[in-house]
């Protein structure tokens, strides 16, 4: 189809959704409507009308203005620069359009994605010789986008064919040509440093490969007690002010992931603002470099067009996509995916589509799963592993979990991280529920841990996790008729899951050394209260009055412990671990002599 | 371009009105529709094709009729004309004159749906405000550019606390330049009184623009009224240079006008008959809130809104609660007892205390006994429920401190007069008060340090 046969004219307006007269658009084309050319996508086709969203406001726009169809899906552009950018739901960069256009953004423009002008420095791949069979994926150089992040230049996956010519290293612009490909058809495909693809096409890859190995996030309570694998899946469902966007933030910062992708969809502008302040000052706890060196934010924040937020979740899954076929672990983090499903409500809604779920269309399920499942590990088209974690925030009304959206995405997700309010309302953070959370990845991330860390995880875990649940049945006991009604080890149950509570599961983001924890901290940690418990136990079967023990000097600097020793301070855990168990030991031979004399 | 005028209105129904047969009409476009009385109605396009336009009267629709109706285009969105003068002015929510003076005439006029702050050009909020309420500064601190709803419910006193903010509000060491922008809708008007006198009697009413809505005036003016009040502040803060603190009260009735509006458009609805997008429609408004980079001034915004059955989950404020920066919530229970102002301090947060206070901002030590106040009051009311059970004689002296901590926190730190103003030092000291009724290894929340140099034992 000719491009001048794509011209047409606005016939009704309706809010974010317009019909449009325009013959031969196909559907899900992008098109530009009225005499601002405000961005859209066509969503459904009815005879010779075709109803697009508009991205934008359509505030002071008539029937009879123009629209025209652009001839391509909503894309982006994938190539070095995309790293430590700021891009709104359909990649427009937000940090160009401040310094063109002024505080707000205004409507109808569309400055590129990546810088034009910009030199990059590219090594072509030795031992690609012309003539050889080259695939879609392959390798064909690299760039060095950031000081951490070595940006591989790949074929576009739909280019296959014969190469034809490398550019040497050197000094490239996005729009210079650094390869030519002929296809089997005899067409050649000139290769630049980017190249574009469809947002609602997955990319695509060899094969799917299973998780291997766990997502540190340096959180006690999401490494050891609720680990997520690389390539795997979680949510975060809770109620406002449960601290959500915290265990978001807190994992951008600490995931040992080679690229992060941070999509705020739908959310606060300043919580934007947070991680563009912050990011550049902290530093990458595994290469020493400034965060925002693997970052990249996609902002539709809750006052920008809704039809714009819908995009920005795919927009996010396909740049990460991208960096996965370079052979990267990224993480994606959706904070929410609720104000995702809620755009598509809307837009439903305005179509007239029969609502089934409280308003929700019936394609929620099946969309949800469909985005979900752009995660993976995977096995890529060159032969290497890249794999997406996807992290999807969700903001249930009213904090039920039994609504439309935190039960799909319930379904399909691998971990889940229950934020609950009693726990934020108390301020133990991260208010994640233990009994509601759950893991589908534990013998997996164990192995892990056995191998690395200490072959006592998977049983140190679960006798943790076993007492916190005996902990909440004793502490109904008490609810109903008092502490007195229990016996002494039960009563050492309670103060042992407290230990655990104050010492391991709450953290806090906010203090300089207990925002991140490694892997041997944690370990160390939970074994270091365990191991008191087991002691204060032995105690007690010996007869020592439960009252005395939880009024141990040792007890109140075990629970310092997380602020007090940083994760290169293993050995002075180990010293304090030892001075502690002697305490008990003092004890126990205290009361060992007293009995025997009594005996 | 001239106005249009048409006479071919073909159905009106609630407050919406269809005119047939009108070619290229923009959405959004400003309307006037004159009756067969010849009195003038105002109204707004929200769907336009070429047969036919679908425009929203303010007034509704009652005792028009189809034949001898006319409707004008006017050919620009609902603006508002912007200049200093309208400090000191009261208008409607379509932005006329409520005060019997004449109308602000400006070549300044600008459209009230502004396009959204392009978060890069934002500049994230870090200066501490000090109202001299206890429950906000040391527990909730607000910072200049937030949003900090109040979510009250009928009865509450939620009036005279937004105007004890608004008396008492200032930055520690600085006394630049401060207006209010004040946006009531469905507001009765004893409290619409209440304000004005309240303005008045703290000499700030020359540094106030209100937009008024009454109980009885038409229900569609409460959503263009936030909007018409926010382009005001945008224009006081960001033109003018001044910081300006929004009071809107009650966005309850805002919501309930919008559903009344989406029912007789024929909008699907999500959650108790509202919306799907009022997520949306309140980001729009709230989100205009803030700080801009090289921008001198700021938009601190302080909505108010009632819970309907005292219910937190309702759909207002759990959407609200999403989109602000935290949230004061006010507790029947503890307004029964006496107590003013009734801050229910468990659910109440505000997200961007972390950064507006602490060494530089306000005392090293409040980040740690704010924690430590929570905690220790979250256990605290357990323990009072406890004692409700099994009488407090039962419990042991550990618990009994917790529950004599409660009462003293409450009537002491919680409770304070409506013309007190406590600066920070004050409410950070009456903290450790309270925190030194335990032994020094009980409170975990604050550090060794704070510990030594605050807590009355050690002294």
């Amino acid at each position: 189809m000719k491009q001048e046969d794509k011209k047409g004219t606005i016939q009704d307006i309706n809010g974010p959704i317009v019909t449009i007269k325009l013959p031969g658009v196909q559907n899900g084309e992008q098109v530009r409507i009225g005499s601002l050319g405000l961005y859209g996508e066509v969503i459904s086709l009815e005879g010779k009308e075709a109803l697009a969203q508009i991205y934008e406001s359509t505030e002071m726009v008539r029937p009879g203005e123009p629209a025209e169809g652009l001839g391509h899906p909503l894309s982006v552009e994938l190539g070095p620069g995309l790293i430590g950018g700021i891009f709104d739901g359909v990649q427009r960069p937000l940090e160009a359009m401040f310094l063109k256009a002024g505080d707000q953004i205004p409507r109808g423009l569309s400055p590129l994605p990546l810088d034009r002008e910009k030199l990059w420095h590219f090594s072509p791949t030795e031992n690609l010789e012309p003539n050889m069979p080259i695939i879609g994926g392959a390798r064909i150089g690299v760039v060095q986008e950031t000081e951490t992040v070595e940006h591989r230049i790949i074929v576009p996956p739909n280019i296959e064919g014969e190469l034809i010519e490398l550019a040497p290293e050197g000094d490239y612009n996005l729009e210079e040509t650094i390869g030519q490909v002929r296809d089997r058809h005899g067409k050649v495909h000139h290769l630049k440093l980017y190249h574009r693809w469809p947002v609602r096409k997955p990319r695509p890859y060899q094969s799917r490969d299973n998780g291997v190995e766990p997502l540190i996030t340096g959180q006690r309570i999401l490494d050891t007690f609720f680990p997520l694998l690389k390539g795997s899946k979680c949510a975060v469902p809770g109620p406002f002010g449960a601290g959500k966007t915290v265990v978001q933030h807190q994992v951008a910062r600490w995931a040992n992931a080679d690229i992060v992708i941070y999509v705020g969809c739908g959310e606060r502008g300043n919580e934007l603002v947070d991680v563009l302040d912050s990011f550049p000052k902290l530093k990458d706890p595994y290469t020493g470099r400034p965060l925002m060196d693997r970052t990249l934010l996609i902002a539709n924040t809750s006052n920008m067009p809704v039809v714009a937020r819908e995009a920005s979740i795919y927009v996010g899954i396909t740049i990460a996509e991208y960096y996965r076929d370079q052979g990267y672990d990224v993480v994606m983090l959706a904070d929410s995916t609720s104000r995702w499903a809620e755009a598509l409500r809307e837009v439903s809604g305005r179509l007239g589509q029969m609502p089934v779920e409280e308003g929700y269309p019936a394609y929620l399920a099946s969309r949800l799963a469909a985005f979900y499942e752009r995660a993976g590990r995977v096995e890529t088209m060159d032969c290497g592993k890249g794999s997406v974690t996807l992290i999807g925030a969700v903001s249930p009304p009213g904090g039920d979990f039994s609504e439309p959206v935190t039960s799909h995405t319930k379904e399909i997700i691998q971990t889940f991280w229950a934020l609950s309010k009693e726990l934020a309302d108390a301020r133990h953070y991260p208010a994640i529920d233990w009994v509601d959370s759950f893991s589908a990845d534990v013998g997996t991330a164990a192995e892990w841990w056995h191998e690395n860390i200490d072959r006592g995880w998977e049983k140190r875990r679960a006798q943790a996790l076993g007492m916190l649940a005996r902990d909440a049945e004793l502490s109904r006991i008490v609810n109903l008729v008092g502490p007195e009604a229990l016996s002494s080890a039960q009563r050492w149950v309670l103060e042992g899951a407290a230990l655990i509570k104050e010492g391991v599961l709450q953290q806090s983001a906010l203090d300089q050394v207990d925002t991140f924890s490694s892997p041997e901290k944690q370990f160390m940690l939970l074994n270091l209260i365990l191991s008191v418990y087991d002691e204060g136990t032995a105690l007690i079967e010996l007869g020592v009055p439960v009252q005395e023990l939880p009024e141990m000097p040792i007890l109140a600097r075990l629970r310092r412990c997380k602020e007090l020793y940083d994760s290169s301070q293993i050995d002075q855990l180990k010293a304090f671990r030892d001075e502690a168990l002697n305490d008990f030991k003092e004890i126990h031979s205290e009361y060992a002599q007293r009995g025997e004399q009594t005996a | 371009m001239s106005a249009k005028e048409y006479r071919t209105a073909s159905a009106a129904r609630g407050g919406l009105l269809t005119v047939a047969n009108v070619p290229n009409i923009a959405f959004g476009d400003r309307v006037y529709i004159r009756d067969k009385q010849g009195n003038t109605r105002n109204g707004q396009v929200i769907r336009s094709s070429n047969e036919e336009v679908l425009v929203q009267v303010f007034e509704g629709t009652a005792e028009l009729d189809l034949e001898s109706t006319w409707v004008r285009f006017l050919d620009e969105p609902v603006e508002i004309a912007l200049s200093p003068e309208i400090l000191g002015r009261v208008f409607s929510g379509l932005g006329e004159p409520r005060d019997y003076r004449p109308p602000i005439v400006s070549n300044l006029r600008r459209s009230i749906s502004a396009a959204a702050f392009n978060p890069a050009a934002r500049t994230y909020p870090k200066e501490f405000i000090q109202t001299g309420i206890s429950t906000i500064d040391g527990l909730n601190s607000l910072v200049r550019g937030q949003k900090l709803p109040i979510f009250s419910a009928s009865g509450l006193p939620h009036n005279r606390l937004a105007a004890q903010i608004v008396r008492q509000a200032k930055l520690p060491d600085d006394d630049s330049r401060f207006s209010v922008v004040f946006a009531a809708m469905g507001v009765s008007y004893a409290d619409a009184r209440f304000f004005q006198e309240e303005f008045a009697s703290s000499g700030v009413l020359g540094n106030v623009v209100m937009f008024v809505n009454m109980a009885d005036d038409p229900p569609v003016e409460r959503l263009t009224l936030p909007r018409m009040a926010l382009t005001a502040a945008e224009y006081l803060a960001f033109d003018l240079d001044r910081h300006v603190l929004v009071v809107m009260t009650d966005m309850t009735h805002y919501a309930e006008a919008l559903r009344e509006v989406a029912t007789a458009k024929g909008d699907v609805p999500a959650r108790k008959g509202y919306p799907g997008y009022l997520y949306s429609d309140l980001a729009e408004i709230y989100e205009r809130s803030g700080r801009i980079k090289d921008r001198h001034g700021s938009i601190t915004l302080v909505p108010v809104l009632s819970m309907p059955s005292d219910d937190i989950t309702h759909p207002i404020p759990d959407l609200t609660g999403y989109i602000t920066e935290g949230q004061i919530v006010l507790s029947r229970e503890l307004h029964n007892q006496g107590i003013y102002p009734p801050v229910h301090i468990s659910p109440s947060l505000s997200r961007l205390m972390k950064d507006g206070i602490g060494k530089d901002f306000t005392r090293e030590d409040h980040p740690h006994v704010s924690n430590q106040l929570y905690a220790l009051y979250a256990r605290a009311l357990e323990t009072r429920n406890l004692a409700s059970i099994i009488g407090a004689d039962e419990l042991s002296a550990r618990d009994r401190r917790y529950l004599e901590f409660a009462d003293a926190f409450e009537r002491r730190f919680v409770q304070q007069g409506e013309d007190e103003d406590r600066s920070i030092e004050e409410t950070l000291n009456l903290a450790w008060d309270l925190l030194s009724s335990f032994p020094p290894q009980a409170l975990i929340r604050v550090n060794e340090t704070e510990i030594a140099k605050y807590h009355r034992q050690s002294e």
